[in-house]
């Protein structure tokens, strides 16, 4: 999601459900030498601490690991921690960390997080959201997905998805479970953990070549695949985007229905526009879009590939149409900056 | 700020800086975006009996038939003004409007 070149520091939230191991996980990775400019804000306390000698310590100021790593809890609201750590990190506090992990209560809804970060006008200056991690029981998520609707959001939402205690999982638990999360976010990376060890890459923020995996993904899979209220699908589009209708349809959709489009995730061949556009929205967070440098192939179709909740598919190809057709070809100018 | 009007500068748009690049640079191309815009705008809040015009290059108008007006930053600020100044839902995902829209386009 950062763009190539951007300065801000990228803010890696860490979520998932009650007790599918997130700390676990955030431990094993703040010991790999590539983490250790990392800070780390934790929303709860389980019972499996970073450093047991030091969870006393972590009660109201950042604390340095062994690993280099500055860890502390949120006390308060989150963009108040956010801000106090970066003053920290100004006034030479603490030491210069150039990521951010933010692991979340598990209850979260991670769509909050990333709206603090992208509307903060602060904060938003200093960070961008990296990547999105979820980690899903093996063992737990089905009867899981069944009671808690917001795990399904936490799937939905990430970029990469971490199961976890496989290894404790009745048989045919595990694979059952990937094909379900695969169908679910067929964007997102899976990969296993086993007893927290990952590879740490999981937790890099994502870069541009990205988009032609999770398009080439999207272009494979069954077009619509429903779990209940929530679905994916893929809305194509061969003829370029105007851009300015593109907004407003869009913009008009969020507002209206966001809080149902889990994640939207396309790239776009926009009008007058010579390199594709990528766009990203979670729930009501839209990410400043991305011009790629190049196409993944030679097919220029557009694809937003999005996961909602009780939105019908057909009804969303519809009113993209109609706001497209709004844009006549004589009326359509490149694209610019307000508005 | 604007010293006139006191308005803040904006923080920027999603929309923002998507395409090829001259229109932000050159003004008739800047001003031509915004008419576009407007027009687009219009098609989607003339039903509703809203009017969308450009103020001053910076920011837009929105009017209802009352007279009732409001100043609109961005996209974001535009539907729940448009929602409020016209007591109406806007839905891009009911048929009826939607039908309405296509009447529109052709």
């Amino acid at each position: 999601m950062p763009p190539g070149g951007d300065a801000r520091i990228p803010v890696i939230v860490l979520t998932g459900f009650l007790g599918s191991g997130k700390t676990t996980i955030l431990r094993h990775v703040l010991r790999h030498p590539a983490f250790s400019d990392a800070a780390v804000l934790i929303n709860e306390f389980g019972e499996v601490g970073l450093d047991h000698v030091l969870v006393g310590a972590l009660d109201r100021e950042p604390v340095l690991l062994a690993s280099g790593c500055i860890c502390c809890t949120i006390r308060g609201d989150l963009s108040r921690a956010v801000r106090d750590l970066h003053d920290r990190r100004q006034r030479g506090e603490i030491p210069r960390f150039r990521r951010l992990i933010i692991e979340t209560t598990g209850l979260a809804d991670p769509a909050p997080i990333l709206s603090t970060i992208a509307a903060d006008p602060v904060i938003r200056h200093h960070f961008v959201v990296g990547v999105i991690v979820a980690t899903v029981d093996a063992v737990h998520a089905e009867a899981g997905f069944k009671r808690y609707p917001q795990m399904l959001r936490q799937v939905a939402a990430a970029d990469r998805l971490i199961v976890t205690k496989s290894d404790l999982a009745l048989e045919g638990t595990t694979p059952r479970l990937l094909r379900r999360l695969s169908a679910l976010n067929p964007q997102a990376d899976i990969a296993q953990a086993s007893h927290g060890a990952i590879d740490p890459a999981l937790l890099q923020p994502d870069d541009t070549t990205t988009p032609r995996r999770w398009i080439a993904q999207s272009a494979e899979d069954d077009p619509s695949a429903s779990h209940g209220a929530i679905r994916s699908f893929c809305l194509s589009s061969a003829d370029p985007v105007p851009w300015s209708a593109f907004g407003l349809w869009f913009s008009l959709l969020v507002h209206r229905h966001g809080g149902r489009l889990l994640r939207v995730k396309g790239l776009l061949d926009v009008a007058g526009s010579t390199s594709p556009v990528a766009i990203h929205a979670v729930q009501h967070v839209i990410h400043p879009p991305e011009h790629l440098p190049d196409w993944p192939s030679d097919d220029r179709q557009s694809r937003i590939v999005f996961i909602v909740e009780d939105l019908d598919p057909d009804l969303v190809r519809r009113s993209f149409t109609s706001f497209m057709r709004l844009s006549t070809p004589a009326s359509q100018v490149q694209a610019t900056g307000a508005f | 700020m604007c010293g006139l009007c006191g308005i803040l500068g904006g923080g920027g748009h999603w929309t923002d800086g998507v395409g090829t690049g001259q229109a932000a640079a050159v003004p008739w191309l800047r001003r031509q975006a915004r008419r576009e815009r407007v027009a687009l705008g219009n098609a989607v809040l003339h039903p509703i009996g809203l009017t969308l015009s450009d103020w001053q290059g910076s920011e837009f108008l929105l009017r209802a038939r009352t007279g009732a007006t409001t100043m609109v930053g961005t996209l974001t600020d535009l539907w729940p003004k448009a929602e409020r100044l016209s007591g109406r839902i806007i839905d891009p995902l009911d048929p009826d409007f939607l039908d309405t829209l296509d009447a529109a386009g052709r």
